[in-house]
C-alpha cells in the first residue's frame, strides 16, 4: 500500500512528477484522441482543413518569392521550395496557437480532476503533429507534379521534425502558462505567429540572409536566433540535399535555441502550474 | 488499531480576491500600466490595494482510518470543495501537510471532460481515463458501466443527443466504476432521478464495502446519514466538529436551523429558464415574526421569496414546494394548481405558504422548490433546504402514535354506528 503514498505540502518539489507524468500517458493519448476525433468525426472537412491552410500559405509565399525574385537553387521548383518550408511552418504555427490556448479550452478539466498538467499542451502538439502528417502529402504531390525527385538525404527528415517539435512544445508551454496568467496574452499570440511568418525562411532562402554582404552581422545573428530558421534550414537540406548549403553556425545557434526554449518553457510551465486551478 | 490512510495536518488555504475587475487573473495590460505608475511615481503602491485575502481553509487537522466512511458538512462556502480539490492535488495548499496511503479517484462533477461531439462509447473511454482508468480496465468494466446506465441503446450516439438524465447516468455509472483506494465524491448526487440517485447510493455503499475509504460532501443529509459513519462540519474554513455521523449531523442541523433564512439566490444546482429565480425560503408563525422552525399542531407559514426576470408581470404562475423525509420520501406537496390559485399578472416577490395545523411530526425535513411559467419549468432546486417541525400536541390530548406509527397527522375521529 505504501507504494501509493502521497504527500502534498506546498512549495514542495514534487520528486514524482515524470513518474506521474509516465502513469497519465494514457489520459495523454486520450486527449489527443479526443481531439483528432472530433477534428475527423466529418472526414472531408477535417482533412480539407488540415490541407487548406498549407496550400494557400505555399501559394501566397511563392508568390512574395516570386515577385521579389528571391533566389531559389538551380533545378528546383519554386513550389515545391516553399513547401518544403512551409509545412514545417505551419506544424509550428499551429501548435504555438493552439497550446497557447489549451490550458484555458480544457478549464473544466484543470479544475476538477487531477493529472501533470504539461499533458494538455503537449497533446494539443501531437494533435498538430498528426495535421502535419496529413498535409506532407501536398509536398508529395507537388513533387509529382513537378517531377521533381527528393535527395537521398530526406531519410534524416525525422530528426528535423524533432526538432520542430522541441521547439514547438517549448514554446508552447511558455505561452500556454502565460495565457492562463495573463488573460490577454491571446491578443499578442497571433502577432506573434503573423511576424514569424516573415521573418522565417519561408519566401526565401537563408542563403540569400547570410550570404548577403549588405546585411550587418548583429542582424544575421538576431536572423538565427529564430529557432525555426535551423527547423526549416533542415528541412529543406534534407528535401533538396546538395542545392543547399547549410549554414552550420546559424543551425547550431537554432538548435541550441530550441533546447534552451524547451527546458525553460518546462521550467516555467512547473512554475506556474500549481496555481493554474486557482486562477483559471 | 489500522494507521491513518488520509492524515491532515493544520492545512490552510488562501484565496486573493480581487473586487476590482471580479475576474481571477492578471491581465498583462494592468501590470505594465501599473510598473508604469509605479516608475513615474514611486510613493505609489506597489501591492493593489483592491485585493483582499481569504482564508478558505483554516488550519485544520483530522485524520481518517482504512475503510470510514466519511462525511463532510457545511454550509455553501465553508469550504467543503476546496478541501476535496486540496486531498485530489487539484489545488494546493498554502499552509499543511497531507499524507495519502493509497490509489486516490475523486469525482467533483459528473461527467468531466465528456465531449458533446463523441458517442456514448467514446466518452465511456475518455472519461474513464480522465478519472485515471487505464484502457484495460475500462475495457474489463466496459459492459457493467454500459449495464448499469442503461444507455446501451444509444451507445453510438453522440451524447449531445442525450437527454440531461441518460447523461446523468452514463457518467454517473463510469465514475461508480471506479476501483481506488480512496473515493471522493463532492455534491454530484445532486443531480440525477431519485432512484437512479438511490441506485448510485447503494453501489458507493458496496464500494465502501469492500474496505474503500470514502469521502463524501452532500447536501443530501439523508444520503450521508445513509452512507456514512463518520462526519466532518466545517464552518468558515475550520473543523468545528469530527466524529460519529449522527452527532455531527445533529450538530450540524442545530446550528443551520438557527439560520432563520435559507439562501437560495446563489445556488448552482438548480435548473429551470431563470424567469422566476428562488432567493430564498423563510419560517414564520401568524404574527409574521421568523421562526428557528415550526411547530407541530399549531399554525406556521413558509414564506418565499423570489426574483421575476426584469420584474416583468407574470402569468399562469404555477409553484410547487415538496417536502421529503430524512430518508429522501416525498411525503406532502404545497400545490397552488391544487388549491386552484394558479397566478396571473402576478407582480409580486414573495408568497407565503399557510398551513393552519403543521401535520407533521418533530424531525428535520428537507423540500423541493419549483416553480413553472406558462407550463415551462422557471426555476427548481432539488434538495432545496432543511427545515424543523418542533414536537407539538397536534390532537390536543397530549398524545401521539408511538414512534415508527407514522409521521403525518391526520385529523379524524371515530364514530359509533348503532345496528
Ligand atoms: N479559485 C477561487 N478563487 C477565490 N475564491 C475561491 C476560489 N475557490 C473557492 N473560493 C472561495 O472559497 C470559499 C470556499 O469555497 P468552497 O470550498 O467551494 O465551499 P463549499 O464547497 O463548502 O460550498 C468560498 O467562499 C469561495 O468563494
Ligand atoms: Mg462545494
Amino acid at each position: 500500500m505504501s507504494k501509493h503514498r502521497i504527500v502534498i505540502e506546498p512549495d514542495t518539489e514534487d520528486s514524482n512528477y515524470w513518474k506521474d507524468l509516465w502513469n497519465f500517458r494514457g489520459l495523454f493519448y486520450f486527449l489527443a484522441w479526443r481531439d483528432i476525433l472530433v477534428r475527423y468525426k466529418q472526414t472531408a472537412i477535417g482533412v480539407l482543413w488540415s490541407l487548406l491552410r498549407p496550400v494557400l500559405t505555399i501559394t501566397v509565399m511563392a508568390f512574395i518569392g516570386w515577385l521579389f525574385k528571391s533566389n531559389i537553387p538551380g533545378g528546383v521548383p519554386r513550389l515545391v521550395f516553399v513547401a518544403a518550408a512551409t509545412l514545417p511552418w505551419t506544424f509550428f504555427s499551429t501548435s504555438f496557437s493552439e497550446a497557447s490556448n489549451s490550458l484555458i479550452a480544457n478549464s473544466n478539466l484543470l479544475t476538477k480532476v487531477y493529472f501533470p498538467r504539461l499533458i494538455v499542451p503537449a497533446s494539443t502538439v501531437i494533435v498538430c503533429l498528426v495535421d502535419f502528417f496529413i498535409s506532407l502529402v501536398i509536398l508529395i504531390v507537388l513533387m509529382i507534379f513537378c517531377k521533381f525527385i527528393p535527395d537521398i538525404k530526406i531519410l534524416l527528415l525525422p530528426l528535423f521534425l524533432l526538432l520542430a517539435l522541441v521547439t514547438s512544445l517549448g514554446t508552447g508551454l511558455y505561452v500556454a502558462s502565460l495565457n492562463v496568467k495573463y488573460r490577454d496574452f491571446r491578443y499578442i499570440v497571433p502577432f506573434i505567429v503573423q511576424f514569424g511568418l516573415y521573418a522565417s525562411p519561408i519566401a526565401f532562402s537563408s542563403n540569400d540572409i547570410y550570404s548577403n554582404q549588405s546585411i550587418p552581422k548583429i542582424l544575421k545573428i538576431i536572423y538565427s536566433l529564430n529557432p525555426m530558421v535551423g527547423v526549416i534550414d533542415g528541412f529543406r537540406w534534407c528535401v533538396f540535399g546538395g542545392n543547399i548549403s547549410m549554414n552550420l553556425t546559424g543551425f547550431i545557434i537554432s538548435i541550441f535555441i530550441s533546447i534552451l526554449f524547451l527546458g525553460f518553457g518546462i521550467w516555467y510551465f512547473r512554475r506556474m502550474e500549481k496555481s493554474f486551478a486557482d486562477v483559471i | 488499531m489500522s494507521n491513518p490512510v488520509i492524515k491532515v495536518e493544520n492545512l490552510s488555504k488562501k484565496y486573493i480576491l480581487k473586487h476590482k475587475n471580479s475576474e481571477p487573473y492578471t491581465a498583462l495590460r494592468d501590470v505594465i500600466s501599473n510598473k508604469v505608475k509605479t516608475i513615474a511615481n514611486s510613493k505609489s503602491q506597489i501591492l493593489n490595494p483592491k485585493s483582499e485575502e481569504f482564508w478558505a481553509l483554516n488550519d485544520v487537522s483530522f485524520e481518517i482510518k482504512q475503510g470510514d466512511r466519511v462525511g463532510i458538512i457545511g454550509r455553501n462556502g465553508a469550504g467543503k470543495s476546496t478541501l476535496l480539490k486540496i486531498l485530489s492535488r487539484i489545488v494546493t495548499p498554502t499552509k499543511g501537510r497531507i499524507t495519502i496511503e493509497g490509489r486516490v479517484a475523486s469525482l467533483l462533477e459528473v461527467g468531466t471532460g465528456f465531449h458533446q461531439e463523441l458517442s456514448g462509447r467514446e466518452n465511456i473511454f475518455l472519461n474513464g481515463s480522465i478519472l485515471g482508468m487505464n484502457k484495460n480496465e475500462i475495457k474489463k468494466k466496459f459492459d457493467e458501466i454500459v449495464d448499469f446506465s442503461g444507455v446501451e441503446k444509444f451507445l453510438d450516439t453522440p451524447v449531445k443527443r442525450y437527454s440531461s438524465g441518460m447523461y446523468v447516468r452514463l457518467a454517473f455509472s463510469i465514475a461508480a466504476h471506479l476501483e481506488p483506494d480512496i473515493l471522493i465524491v463532492d455534491e454530484v448526487l445532486a443531480v440525477g432521478d431519485a432512484d437512479f440517485q438511490k441506485k448510485c447510493l447503494g453501489k458507493m455503499k458496496d464500494v465502501s464495502g469492500q474496505g474503500r475509504t470514502v469521502l463524501f460532501v452532500s447536501h443530501n443529509i439523508a444520503a450521508v446519514q445513509n452512507l456514512c459513519d463518520k462526519g466532518i462540519y466545517l464552518k468558515q474554513g475550520k473543523v468545528q466538529m469530527i466524529g460519529n455521523v449522527e452527532a455531527v449531523l445533529s450538530s450540524y442541523l442545530k446550528a443551520s436551523s438557527e439560520i432563520q433564512q435559507i439562501d437560495l439566490a446563489d445556488r448552482k444546482d438548480r435548473s429551470g429558464n431563470g424567469i422566476i429565480h428562488f432567493v430564498s425560503v423563510e419560517v414564520k408563525n401568524e404574527n409574521n415574526i421568523p421562526m428557528k422552525s415550526l411547530q407541530c399542531g399549531k399554525f406556521g407559514k413558509i414564506r418565499i421569496n423570489f426574483n421575476r426576470k426584469n420584474n416583468m408581470p407574470l402569468n399562469n404562475v404555477h409553484f410547487a414546494f415538496g417536502i421529503n423525509d430524512e430518508y429522501g420520501q416525498r411525503i406532502a406537496q404545497f400545490n397552488n394548481e391544487i388549491t386552484n390559485q394558479l397566478f396571473s399578472d402576478l407582480r409580486v416577490d414573495t408568497i407565503d405558504i399557510i398551513i393552519n395545523k403543521v401535520p407533521f411530526r418533530q424531525g428535520i425535513y428537507s423540500f423541493v422548490l419549483f416553480a413553472t411559467v406558462n407550463n415551462e419549468i422557471a426555476d427548481w432546486i432539488q434538495d432545496a433546504g432543511t427545515f424543523e417541525v418542533e414536537a407539538g400536541d397536534f390532537y390536543n390530548t397530549g398524545k401521539l402514535p408511538p414512534d415508527g406509527q407514522g409521521n403525518i397527522f391526520i385529523e379524524h375521529s371515530f364514530q359509533l354506528i348503532q345496528p
